[in-house]
Protein backbone atom coordinates (compact mmCIF):
# COMPACT_ATOMS: atom_id res chain seq x y z
CA UNK A 1 0.00 0.00 0.00
CA UNK A 2 2.77 2.37 0.94
CA UNK A 3 4.28 2.49 -2.53
CA UNK A 4 0.96 3.57 -4.03
CA UNK A 5 0.81 6.48 -1.60
CA UNK A 6 4.43 7.39 -2.35
CA UNK A 7 3.77 7.23 -6.07
CA UNK A 8 0.66 9.41 -5.78
CA UNK A 9 2.55 11.89 -3.65
CA UNK A 10 5.42 12.15 -6.13
CA UNK A 11 3.09 12.69 -9.06
CA UNK A 12 0.43 14.79 -7.39
CA UNK A 13 0.70 17.62 -9.96
CA UNK A 14 0.13 15.15 -12.81
CA UNK A 15 -2.87 13.71 -10.97
CA UNK A 16 -4.39 17.18 -10.72
CA UNK A 17 -3.94 17.54 -14.48
CA UNK A 18 -5.63 14.16 -15.02
CA UNK A 19 -8.67 15.03 -12.93
CA UNK A 20 -9.12 18.48 -14.48
CA UNK A 21 -8.66 17.04 -17.99
CA UNK A 22 -11.35 14.42 -17.36
CA UNK A 23 -13.89 17.11 -16.55
CA UNK A 24 -12.68 19.30 -19.40
CA UNK A 25 -13.06 16.46 -21.91
CA UNK A 26 -16.61 15.83 -20.74
CA UNK A 27 -17.51 19.54 -20.93
CA UNK A 28 -15.97 20.09 -24.35
CA UNK A 29 -17.85 17.21 -25.97
CA UNK A 30 -21.18 17.24 -24.18
CA UNK A 31 -23.12 19.24 -26.81
CA UNK A 32 -22.05 17.77 -30.11
CA UNK A 33 -24.59 17.21 -32.93
CA UNK A 34 -24.88 13.57 -33.99
CA UNK A 35 -23.63 14.25 -37.56
CA UNK A 36 -20.27 15.09 -36.04
CA UNK A 37 -19.93 11.90 -34.01
CA UNK A 38 -17.78 10.03 -36.50
CA UNK A 39 -15.45 12.95 -37.42
CA UNK A 40 -15.03 13.71 -33.73
CA UNK A 41 -14.15 10.09 -33.02
CA UNK A 42 -11.64 10.22 -35.83
CA UNK A 43 -10.18 13.52 -34.60
CA UNK A 44 -9.85 12.14 -31.08
CA UNK A 45 -8.20 9.08 -32.59
CA UNK A 46 -5.58 11.31 -34.20
CA UNK A 47 -5.01 13.22 -30.96
CA UNK A 48 -4.28 10.11 -28.90
CA UNK A 49 -1.56 9.44 -31.45
CA UNK A 50 0.43 11.80 -29.19
CA UNK A 51 1.78 8.49 -27.82
CA UNK A 52 4.29 8.83 -30.70
CA UNK A 53 6.22 11.20 -28.42
CA UNK A 54 6.80 8.30 -26.05
CA UNK A 55 8.01 6.19 -28.96
CA UNK A 56 10.44 8.92 -30.04
CA UNK A 57 11.82 9.17 -26.49
CA UNK A 58 12.23 5.37 -26.34
CA UNK A 59 14.12 5.39 -29.65
CA UNK A 60 16.17 8.43 -28.77
CA UNK A 61 17.58 7.07 -25.54
CA UNK A 62 18.15 3.46 -26.64
CA UNK A 63 21.83 2.53 -26.72
CA UNK A 64 23.15 2.00 -30.24
CA UNK A 65 23.86 -1.70 -29.58
CA UNK A 66 20.55 -2.51 -27.89
CA UNK A 67 18.91 -4.05 -30.95
CA UNK A 68 15.66 -5.34 -29.37
CA UNK A 69 14.90 -1.87 -28.01
CA UNK A 70 15.85 -0.25 -31.33
CA UNK A 71 13.67 -2.58 -33.38
CA UNK A 72 10.65 -2.37 -31.07
CA UNK A 73 11.06 1.38 -30.78
CA UNK A 74 11.37 1.71 -34.55
CA UNK A 75 8.12 -0.27 -35.02
CA UNK A 76 6.44 1.91 -32.38
CA UNK A 77 7.54 5.10 -34.19
CA UNK A 78 6.14 3.81 -37.49
CA UNK A 79 2.83 2.70 -35.97
CA UNK A 80 2.45 5.92 -34.00
CA UNK A 81 3.16 8.06 -37.06
CA UNK A 82 0.57 6.16 -39.09
CA UNK A 83 -1.90 6.82 -36.28
CA UNK A 84 -1.19 10.56 -36.18
CA UNK A 85 -0.81 11.32 -39.88
CA UNK A 86 -3.52 8.93 -41.09
CA UNK A 87 -5.88 10.08 -38.34
CA UNK A 88 -5.66 13.76 -39.20
CA UNK A 89 -5.86 13.17 -42.96
CA UNK A 90 -8.91 10.89 -42.64
CA UNK A 91 -10.65 13.40 -40.37
CA UNK A 92 -9.97 16.17 -42.86
CA UNK A 93 -11.43 14.10 -45.69
CA UNK A 94 -14.54 13.31 -43.64
CA UNK A 95 -15.10 16.97 -42.82
CA UNK A 96 -14.51 17.94 -46.44
CA UNK A 97 -17.31 15.60 -47.45
CA UNK A 98 -19.46 17.01 -44.69
CA UNK A 99 -18.94 20.58 -45.85
CA UNK A 100 -19.74 19.68 -49.44
CA UNK A 101 -23.01 18.11 -48.36
CA UNK A 102 -24.03 21.20 -46.45
CA UNK A 103 -23.62 23.43 -49.48
CA UNK B 1 17.12 27.02 -22.44
CA UNK B 2 16.11 24.16 -24.72
CA UNK B 3 14.07 22.39 -22.09
CA UNK B 4 12.22 25.56 -21.09
CA UNK B 5 11.30 26.12 -24.74
CA UNK B 6 10.15 22.51 -24.85
CA UNK B 7 7.84 22.96 -21.88
CA UNK B 8 6.27 26.00 -23.59
CA UNK B 9 5.85 23.88 -26.73
CA UNK B 10 4.12 21.18 -24.68
CA UNK B 11 1.86 23.83 -23.16
CA UNK B 12 0.93 25.09 -26.64
CA UNK B 13 0.36 21.50 -27.75
CA UNK B 14 -2.04 20.81 -24.88
CA UNK B 15 -3.96 24.02 -25.56
CA UNK B 16 -4.31 23.20 -29.26
CA UNK B 17 -5.68 19.75 -28.40
CA UNK B 18 -8.35 21.30 -26.16
CA UNK B 19 -9.17 23.98 -28.75
CA UNK B 20 -9.16 21.40 -31.54
CA UNK B 21 -11.63 19.14 -29.73
CA UNK B 22 -13.82 22.12 -28.89
CA UNK B 23 -13.88 23.30 -32.51
CA UNK B 24 -14.42 19.75 -33.79
CA UNK B 25 -17.68 19.61 -31.86
CA UNK B 26 -19.21 22.51 -33.84
CA UNK B 27 -20.10 22.02 -37.52
CA UNK B 28 -18.74 25.30 -38.92
CA UNK B 29 -15.38 25.22 -37.14
CA UNK B 30 -14.80 21.47 -37.28
CA UNK B 31 -12.36 21.40 -40.17
CA UNK B 32 -10.27 24.23 -38.75
CA UNK B 33 -10.26 22.48 -35.38
CA UNK B 34 -8.73 19.41 -36.93
CA UNK B 35 -5.98 21.52 -38.50
CA UNK B 36 -5.31 23.34 -35.21
CA UNK B 37 -4.86 20.01 -33.41
CA UNK B 38 -2.64 18.73 -36.23
CA UNK B 39 -0.44 21.84 -36.02
CA UNK B 40 -0.10 21.42 -32.25
CA UNK B 41 0.82 17.77 -32.72
CA UNK B 42 3.51 18.54 -35.30
CA UNK B 43 4.99 21.19 -33.03
CA UNK B 44 5.06 18.78 -30.08
CA UNK B 45 6.69 16.02 -32.15
CA UNK B 46 9.37 18.30 -33.64
CA UNK B 47 10.01 19.86 -30.23
CA UNK B 48 10.50 16.42 -28.69
CA UNK B 49 12.90 15.31 -31.40
CA UNK B 50 15.17 18.34 -31.19
CA UNK B 51 14.81 19.67 -27.64
CA UNK B 52 14.15 16.65 -25.41
CA UNK B 53 16.99 16.00 -22.97
CA UNK B 54 17.74 12.86 -20.98
CA UNK B 55 19.90 14.24 -18.14
CA UNK B 56 21.28 17.05 -20.33
CA UNK B 57 22.13 14.71 -23.22
CA UNK B 58 20.18 15.13 -26.47
CA UNK B 59 18.41 12.15 -28.02
CA UNK B 60 20.34 10.01 -30.48
CA UNK B 61 19.48 7.49 -33.23
CA UNK B 62 18.10 10.32 -35.36
CA UNK B 63 18.46 8.18 -38.47
CA UNK B 64 16.11 5.56 -37.08
CA UNK B 65 13.63 8.13 -35.82
CA UNK B 66 13.40 10.01 -39.11
CA UNK B 67 13.22 6.82 -41.17
CA UNK B 68 10.35 5.67 -38.95
CA UNK B 69 8.58 9.01 -39.24
CA UNK B 70 8.92 9.05 -43.04
CA UNK B 71 7.76 5.44 -43.49
CA UNK B 72 4.84 5.94 -41.11
CA UNK B 73 3.92 9.28 -42.66
CA UNK B 74 3.90 7.89 -46.21
CA UNK B 75 1.84 4.83 -45.23
CA UNK B 76 -0.54 7.01 -43.21
CA UNK B 77 -1.15 9.57 -45.96
CA UNK B 78 -1.50 6.97 -48.71
CA UNK B 79 -3.92 4.75 -46.79
CA UNK B 80 -5.96 7.73 -45.60
CA UNK B 81 -6.17 9.22 -49.12
CA UNK B 82 -6.98 5.94 -50.84
CA UNK B 83 -9.70 4.71 -48.53
CA UNK B 84 -13.27 4.94 -49.83
CA UNK B 85 -15.65 7.31 -48.05
CA UNK B 86 -17.82 4.39 -46.95
CA UNK B 87 -14.85 2.55 -45.48
CA UNK B 88 -13.82 5.38 -43.13
CA UNK B 89 -14.89 3.78 -39.82
CA UNK B 90 -12.75 0.69 -40.35
CA UNK B 91 -9.82 2.89 -41.30
CA UNK B 92 -10.23 4.82 -38.04
CA UNK B 93 -10.36 1.48 -36.23
CA UNK B 94 -7.13 0.36 -37.89
CA UNK B 95 -5.34 3.62 -36.97
CA UNK B 96 -6.62 3.29 -33.43
CA UNK B 97 -5.22 -0.23 -33.21
CA UNK B 98 -1.83 1.07 -34.32
CA UNK B 99 -1.89 3.70 -31.58
CA UNK B 100 -2.67 0.99 -29.04
CA UNK B 101 0.13 -1.19 -30.38
CA UNK B 102 2.50 1.78 -30.12
CA UNK B 103 1.62 2.23 -26.43
CA UNK B 104 2.08 -1.49 -25.74
CA UNK B 105 5.46 -1.58 -27.52
CA UNK B 106 6.68 1.43 -25.52
CA UNK B 107 5.82 -0.30 -22.26
CA UNK B 108 7.62 -3.47 -23.40
CA UNK B 109 10.85 -1.53 -23.96
CA UNK B 110 10.47 0.41 -20.71
CA UNK B 111 9.85 -2.75 -18.68
CA UNK B 112 12.87 -4.43 -20.21
CA UNK B 113 14.87 -1.33 -19.30
CA UNK B 114 13.59 -1.44 -15.72
CA UNK B 115 14.45 -5.13 -15.32
CA UNK B 116 17.97 -4.48 -16.61
CA UNK B 117 18.39 -1.68 -14.09
CA UNK B 118 17.31 -3.97 -11.27
CA UNK B 119 19.72 -6.65 -12.39
CA UNK B 120 22.63 -4.15 -12.32
CA UNK B 121 21.40 -2.40 -9.21
CA UNK B 122 24.77 -2.65 -7.56
CA UNK B 123 26.74 -2.02 -10.72
CA UNK B 124 27.55 1.62 -11.59
CA UNK B 125 24.15 3.21 -12.16
CA UNK B 126 23.52 4.64 -15.59
CA UNK B 127 22.45 8.27 -15.74
CA UNK B 128 18.78 7.81 -16.38
CA UNK B 129 15.67 9.20 -14.76
CA UNK B 130 14.39 5.69 -14.04
CA UNK B 131 17.63 4.80 -12.24
CA UNK B 132 17.20 7.70 -9.86
CA UNK B 133 13.69 6.61 -9.08
CA UNK B 134 14.87 3.05 -8.54
CA UNK B 135 16.83 4.24 -5.53
CA UNK B 136 13.48 4.47 -3.85
CA UNK B 137 12.23 1.03 -4.77
CA UNK B 138 8.74 1.88 -3.58
CA UNK B 139 8.45 4.40 -6.42
CA UNK B 140 9.60 1.83 -8.95
CA UNK B 141 6.59 -0.30 -8.06
CA UNK B 142 4.42 2.64 -9.04
CA UNK B 143 6.33 2.74 -12.34
CA UNK B 144 5.61 -0.95 -12.90
CA UNK B 145 1.91 -0.38 -12.28
CA UNK B 146 1.88 2.40 -14.89
CA UNK B 147 3.85 0.29 -17.39
CA UNK B 148 1.46 -2.64 -16.89
CA UNK B 149 -1.61 -0.41 -17.30
CA UNK B 150 -0.23 1.02 -20.52
CA UNK B 151 0.65 -2.49 -21.78
CA UNK B 152 -2.72 -4.06 -20.95
CA UNK B 153 -4.90 -1.21 -22.20
CA UNK B 154 -2.78 -0.75 -25.33
CA UNK B 155 -2.83 -4.46 -26.16
CA UNK B 156 -6.60 -4.82 -25.57
CA UNK B 157 -7.22 -1.77 -27.73
CA UNK B 158 -4.92 -3.00 -30.49
CA UNK B 159 -6.34 -6.53 -30.72
CA UNK B 160 -9.91 -5.28 -30.30
CA UNK B 161 -9.51 -2.67 -33.05
CA UNK B 162 -8.13 -5.21 -35.48
CA UNK B 163 -11.10 -7.51 -34.82
CA UNK B 164 -13.45 -4.53 -35.22
CA UNK B 165 -11.74 -3.71 -38.52
CA UNK B 166 -12.16 -7.32 -39.62
CA UNK B 167 -15.84 -7.25 -38.73
CA UNK B 168 -16.52 -4.05 -40.64
CA UNK B 169 -14.73 -5.32 -43.74
CA UNK B 170 -16.59 -8.64 -43.40
CA UNK B 171 -13.44 -10.68 -42.84
CA UNK B 172 -14.48 -11.72 -39.33
CA UNK B 173 -17.95 -13.12 -38.63
CA UNK B 174 -19.89 -12.63 -35.41
CA UNK B 175 -18.92 -15.44 -33.14
CA UNK B 176 -20.29 -16.34 -29.74
CA UNK B 177 -20.66 -19.49 -27.69
CA UNK B 178 -22.13 -20.54 -24.38
CA UNK B 179 -20.24 -19.34 -21.36
CA UNK B 180 -18.33 -16.71 -23.28
CA UNK B 181 -18.96 -14.15 -20.56
CA UNK B 182 -17.42 -16.48 -18.02
CA UNK B 183 -14.37 -17.00 -20.21
CA UNK B 184 -14.02 -13.21 -20.67
CA UNK B 185 -14.32 -12.57 -16.96
CA UNK B 186 -11.89 -15.42 -16.24
CA UNK B 187 -9.25 -14.03 -18.61
CA UNK B 188 -9.70 -10.54 -17.18
CA UNK B 189 -9.36 -11.86 -13.61
CA UNK B 190 -6.23 -13.78 -14.63
CA UNK B 191 -4.71 -10.61 -16.15
CA UNK B 192 -5.41 -8.60 -12.99
CA UNK B 193 -4.15 -11.39 -10.70
CA UNK B 194 -0.92 -11.89 -12.63
CA UNK B 195 -0.33 -8.12 -12.71
CA UNK B 196 -0.70 -7.82 -8.95
CA UNK B 197 1.65 -10.77 -8.49
CA UNK B 198 4.14 -9.21 -10.89
CA UNK B 199 4.15 -5.93 -8.96
CA UNK B 200 4.89 -7.87 -5.78
CA UNK B 201 7.71 -10.07 -7.10
CA UNK B 202 9.45 -8.09 -9.83
CA UNK B 203 12.06 -6.56 -7.52
CA UNK B 204 12.96 -9.93 -6.01
CA UNK B 205 13.10 -12.15 -9.11
CA UNK B 206 13.39 -10.10 -12.30
CA UNK B 207 13.67 -13.26 -14.45
CA UNK B 208 10.24 -14.57 -13.46
CA UNK B 209 8.91 -11.04 -13.68
CA UNK B 210 9.89 -10.80 -17.33
CA UNK B 211 8.09 -14.07 -18.17
CA UNK B 212 4.95 -13.02 -16.28
CA UNK B 213 5.07 -9.69 -18.12
CA UNK B 214 4.95 -11.38 -21.54
CA UNK B 215 2.19 -13.76 -20.37
CA UNK B 216 0.14 -10.73 -19.33
CA UNK B 217 0.82 -9.14 -22.73
CA UNK B 218 -0.44 -12.23 -24.61
CA UNK B 219 -3.47 -12.57 -22.33
CA UNK B 220 -4.34 -8.91 -22.90
CA UNK B 221 -4.19 -9.40 -26.68
CA UNK B 222 -6.41 -12.47 -26.27
CA UNK B 223 -8.84 -10.51 -24.10
CA UNK B 224 -9.07 -7.76 -26.72
CA UNK B 225 -10.18 -10.35 -29.29
CA UNK B 226 -12.68 -11.92 -26.88
CA UNK B 227 -14.04 -8.51 -25.93
CA UNK B 228 -15.01 -7.47 -29.46
CA UNK B 229 -15.80 -10.86 -31.03
CA UNK B 230 -19.39 -11.32 -29.74
CA UNK B 231 -20.51 -7.73 -30.40
CA UNK B 232 -22.77 -7.30 -33.41
CA UNK B 233 -21.51 -5.57 -36.56
CA UNK B 234 -24.08 -2.77 -36.28
CA UNK B 235 -22.62 -1.76 -32.92
CA UNK B 236 -19.06 -1.52 -34.22
CA UNK B 237 -18.85 2.31 -34.34
CA UNK B 238 -19.71 2.43 -30.64
CA UNK B 239 -17.07 -0.18 -29.86
CA UNK B 240 -14.47 1.62 -31.95
CA UNK B 241 -15.20 4.81 -30.05
CA UNK B 242 -14.80 2.95 -26.76
CA UNK B 243 -11.49 1.39 -27.86
CA UNK B 244 -10.45 4.86 -28.98
CA UNK B 245 -10.89 6.18 -25.47
CA UNK B 246 -8.97 3.12 -24.16
CA UNK B 247 -6.00 4.04 -26.33
CA UNK B 248 -6.26 7.57 -24.99
CA UNK B 249 -5.84 6.23 -21.45
CA UNK B 250 -2.88 4.10 -22.59
CA UNK B 251 -1.24 7.22 -24.06
CA UNK B 252 -1.86 9.05 -20.79
CA UNK B 253 -0.06 6.24 -18.92
CA UNK B 254 2.90 6.98 -21.20
CA UNK B 255 2.58 10.58 -20.03
CA UNK B 256 2.96 9.41 -16.43
CA UNK B 257 5.93 7.27 -17.36
CA UNK B 258 7.88 10.19 -18.83
CA UNK B 259 6.21 12.91 -16.72
CA UNK B 260 5.24 14.37 -20.08
CA UNK B 261 2.33 16.84 -19.78
CA UNK B 262 1.32 16.88 -23.45
CA UNK B 263 0.95 13.10 -23.59
CA UNK B 264 -0.97 13.21 -20.34
CA UNK B 265 -3.44 15.93 -21.36
CA UNK B 266 -3.87 14.60 -24.90
CA UNK B 267 -4.45 11.06 -23.67
CA UNK B 268 -6.82 11.89 -20.82
CA UNK B 269 -8.80 14.35 -22.96
CA UNK B 270 -9.36 11.64 -25.56
CA UNK B 271 -10.09 9.15 -22.77
CA UNK B 272 -12.84 11.23 -21.17
CA UNK B 273 -14.20 12.81 -24.36
CA UNK B 274 -14.16 9.41 -26.06
CA UNK B 275 -16.14 7.84 -23.23
CA UNK B 276 -18.76 10.58 -23.35
CA UNK B 277 -18.85 10.32 -27.13
CA UNK B 278 -19.41 6.57 -26.83
CA UNK B 279 -22.38 7.16 -24.54
CA UNK B 280 -23.76 9.84 -26.88
CA UNK B 281 -23.46 7.46 -29.85
CA UNK B 282 -25.34 4.80 -27.90
CA UNK B 283 -28.05 7.34 -27.11
CA UNK B 284 -28.30 8.30 -30.78
CA UNK B 285 -28.95 4.63 -31.53
CA UNK B 286 -31.48 4.41 -28.67
CA UNK B 287 -29.44 1.85 -26.79
CA UNK B 288 -27.47 1.85 -23.58
CA UNK B 289 -23.75 1.13 -23.45
CA UNK B 290 -24.40 -1.78 -21.12
CA UNK B 291 -26.83 -3.17 -23.65
CA UNK B 292 -24.22 -2.98 -26.40
CA UNK B 293 -21.43 -4.57 -24.37
CA UNK B 294 -23.12 -7.13 -22.14
CA UNK B 295 -26.37 -7.80 -23.93
CA UNK B 296 -24.48 -8.83 -27.03
CA UNK B 297 -26.28 -12.17 -27.37
CA UNK B 298 -29.79 -10.76 -27.07
CA UNK B 299 -28.62 -7.61 -28.83
CA UNK B 300 -27.58 -9.50 -31.96
CA UNK B 301 -31.13 -9.61 -33.27
CA UNK B 302 -31.89 -6.02 -32.26
CA UNK B 303 -28.63 -4.85 -33.82
CA UNK B 304 -29.46 -6.65 -37.06
CA UNK B 305 -32.91 -5.06 -37.01
CA UNK B 306 -31.39 -1.62 -36.45
CA UNK B 307 -29.00 -2.01 -39.36
CA UNK B 308 -31.59 -3.55 -41.64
Amino acid sequence: MEYILTFLHQHIDLIYIVILSVFLGIEVISRVPSVLHTPLMSGANAIHGVVIIGAIIVMGKAEADNYPALIIGFLAVILGTINVVGGFVVTDRMLEMFKGKKK
Amino acid sequence: MGSSILSIIYLIGSVTFILGLKMLSKPDTARKGNLVAAAGMSLAILGTIFLYRVNDAPLHNYGWIFTGLVIGGVIGVLSAKKVKMTAMPEMVSMFNGMGGACAALISIVEFDHLIKLIKNLYAPVSDDHLALQLLESSASKGMVIIILLSLIIGAVSCAGSIVAWGKLTGKVKDFSFNGQHFLNMGVLALIVGLSVWLVCIFGISPGTGLIVFYVVFLLALFYGVLFVLPIGGADMPVVISLLNSFTGVAAACGGFLYSNPVMLTGGILVGSAGTILTILMCKAMNRSLKNVLIGSFGGGAAGAAASG
